[in-house]
């Protein structure tokens, strides 16, 4: 393995001062700066480590140093390594120098660290609001700041939302949402059309804002762990897991062989609900009512066997600080088993269906293209920067539990809907075998299922997870035994602008299939 | 082509007739759902249609609802239906811990249903907020105050398929909607 310190060297060399870096766990490395070379560090990090923005958010420290802190996640593949920035910003100028320009996976962060801290983004190119809408909520008013008190009414600033628009002869607008057809969440899709091609797509979220960051803070940690199976439900394992795994990094917490087997188990069999509910919604919406009706059978066998196992469609209650609540026995393994192979053998079936049927081909082949350069300028990540040829997923680069599992990195090259759609179906076979694999293991162990976790220690570390859809985040201070900050990602975040660029040349009715081939969460990204 | 015969040949009726424990009268789904379609003749002429809004829910309600319509639970055989407009429902569905950014949504949608309508909630969250009971951005006016209070309530943190199908069927059972 390389030494992570040669790149501190090299961005000392840059003129950066360097205050301090804390090493406290092997996968994660904090370095303080000064706020006036906070930029040129983001810049400089972006490039070396060839990492996107993978999270940028704040914290309100006015109490202990009068002072915000902001911080900047990097992933370092080469090190293994989580690279993260902090600056303190002096509570009596709230602004930093906006990255937006020079990274764009940088934009949507700062506009989200403007909205609920107040810190001004210096030269941002684009200063709307993301989930504090202007219809309902007044300008300076800062959630998450420690001052800011619920409550009850609050007077909007009156000013309406600003759409880009698109002017020309002939161009017209469809406005859609934010209540849309199906059964899904809300969000408001702004299309400018030439004729049937969409020349521009604009999508304003927010709507599903319940202030998730906020109702965090002063929970107790077993609360929250709670909180994090709720915030987007079709990953509620996932989310729970990255809570979970953060505290045992501040903590030190060594979980035990038993828990992360049965953990990983519940993350591969919520990749394949969620995988099969993606296959069969891209088969619904192209009109293929058989394959879909077909997926939809898969998914529903995959909940039922996850109540079997842990008591819960969605795998809620499942983990703990330390590992997970309860250990699976032998019978319920063989279940598992059992149920994995006959699914697998089905999906096989449904992989036929949809591969050889050429009405369907010719749907999805050359649809919603995300090229492989705009998806790494916009810092798509997970399942849809894979199927445009980005080589990323967190169980490569720290492999911990799925070390020794021979895990194959699935990726596809064109990026359109096609693509995603294989990625999924290579992602089941690859998740099937690797239940398979780790219930093996799984079997011939003995012993606790959680770390002995008597008292949360103060501090703050990142916790990680490559959930069914990508990367989920969670960055979390604890202090008195207490949530006192959580950052939470979900990948949905960084993949909805690449949705709008993905349906470009399109025509408006491909939209649902290109929509449904990203399957993005509106919950995980409104927070 | 013979990929889809096959399967449909072999893999034969996938619908479950199982029994429900929360309706003693009529134990049988099958059972219940007659019934319930003789209470929808009379009140709809044809059938129950629904129409769901998210406001603010993570999605796992959204996610059992679905559910309810595949070959499994197939809820469309005791004529309910969920449809694509406001326009088209009888009755509104509302998940979610009611965001302020979607109070006037959920008011246009409902105002956009022609009557007689009723509402129905679904889900913890659109009771009292759930996890998000005292959040900050909660709207401070509840469903009842925007689109009038839900007649059903169905609890859960997500409901089963199994437990929205059953407290549907034995509401509508037991207590025909009163026209609104």
């Amino acid at each position: 393995m390389k030494i992570f310190s040669g790149v501190i060297e090299e961005l000392r060399a840059q003129g950066v001062e360097i205050l301090e870096v804390l090493e406290s766990h092997p996968q994660e490395a904090v370095i303080r700066i000064k706020t006036e070379d906070f930029h040129r560090a983001c810049l400089f990090m972006h490039k070396r480590l060839s990492s996107a923005v993978m999270a940028m958010f704040a914290a309100d420290e006015r109490k202990a140093k009068n002072a915000f802190e902001i911080f900047c996640v990097f992933l370092s593949r080469e090190f293994q390594k989580w690279c993260i920035l902090a600056a303190d910003i002096p509570q009596d100028r709230p602004a930093f120098p906006s990255l937006a320009r020079d990274i764009h996976s940088a934009s949507f962060f700062e506009r989200e660290i403007r909205e609920m801290f107040g810190l001004e983004p210096e030269g941002h190119p684009d200063k709307r609001r993301l989930h504090l809408h202007d219809e309902v909520w007044p300008n300076g008013l800062f959630p998450l700041r420690k001052d800011f008190v619920v409550f009850g009414p609050v007077a909007p600033n009156g000013a309406a939302y600003c759409f880009n628009r698109v002017l020309g002869e002939g161009i017209f607008e469809v406005p859609v949402g934010p209540v849309h057809a199906g059964i899904i969440g809300p969000g408001h899709f702004r299309f400018s059309a030439a004729g049937e091609p969409i020349v521009n797509l604009e999508i304003r979220l927010g709507f599903t804002h319940r202030g998730v960051e906020k109702v965090f803070e002063h929970k107790t940690l077993d609360e929250a762990v709670r909180m994090a199976e709720c915030v987007a439900g079709d990953t509620a394992f996932g989310h729970s897991w990255a809570f979970c795994q953060a505290i045992e990094k501040a903590s030190a917490l060594k979980v035990p062989a038993r828990a992360l087997y049965e953990r990983a188990i519940c993350l591969e069999l919520e990749r394949l609900y969620n995988h099969f509910a993606g296959i069969g919604g891209i088969a619904l919406d192209v009109g293929f009512s058989f394959a879909a009706q077909f997926a939809s059978v898969l998914k529903e066998r995959v909940l039922r066997l996850n109540q079997r196992l842990t008591g819960s469609r969605y795998l809620k209650g499942v983990n703990r600080i330390g590992g997970v609540r309860r250990g699976f026995s032998r019978q319920d393994i063989q279940a598992l088993l059992c149920e994995i192979l006959s699914i697998s053998g089905d999906h096989k079936e449904l992989k036929q269906m949809l591969l050889t049927s050429v009405s369907f081909m010719d749907r999805v082949d050359e649809t919603g293209v995300l090229r492989q350069k705009t998806a790494r300028d916009l810092g798509v990540v997970g399942l849809a920067a894979r199927a445009s040829g980005v080589a990323m997923d967190l169980r490569k680069v720290f492999p911990d539990v799925y070390a020794g599992s021979d895990f194959r990195l699935i990726t596809q090259e064109r990026g359109d809907v096609l693509s995603r759609l294989r990625v999924r179906m290579e992602e089941v076979e690859e998740s099937a075998r690797l239940i398979i694999y780790f219930a093996d293991r799984l079997a011939d162990l003995a012993g606790a299922v959680a770390a002995n976790f008597p008292l949360a220690a103060a501090g703050c570390a990142l916790g990680a997870v490559e959930a069914w859809r990508g990367p989920v985040l969670y960055w979390v201070k604890v202090a008195d035994g207490q949530v006192d900050r959580c950052k939470v990602v979900d990948p949905s975040f960084h993949n909805w602008p690449g949705l709008a660029f993905a349906v470009l040349g399109n025509i408006i009715p491909d939209f649902p299939v290109c929509n449904k081939s990203f399957d993005l969460s509106y919950a995980g990204n409104d927070l | 082509m013979w990929t889809i015969l096959k399967n449909s040949f072999f893999k034969g009726l996938l619908t479950e007739k199982r029994v429900l424990p929360d309706i003693p009268p009529c134990p049988e789904i099958e059972g219940v759902g007659r019934e319930l379609k003789k209470t929808i003749l009379s009140l709809y002429g044809r059938s129950l249609h629904l129409r769901e809004v998210d406001t603010g829910s993570c999605g796992a309600c959204e996610s059992e609802i679905v559910a309810l319509s595949n070959p499994i639970y197939d809820i469309q055989r005791f004529g309910i239906d969920f449809v694509a407009s406001p326009r088209h429902a009888d009755a509104l569905v509302v998940t979610g811990a009611l965001s302020r950014n979607m109070v006037l949504a959920l008011k246009k949608t409902y105002d956009a249903m022609p009557g007689p309508k009723f509402v129905i909630t679904v889900g913890d969250c659109a009771m009292d907020g759930g996890a998000f009971g005292d959040s900050y951005y909660r709207a401070r006016q509840g469903v009842q105050d925007i689109v009038g209070g839900a007649i059903l309530h169905i609890p859960g943190c997500p409901p089963s398929p199994e437990q929205i199908l059953s407290a549907l069927l034995g509401f509508l059972q037991t207590r025909p909607p009163k026209e609104r």
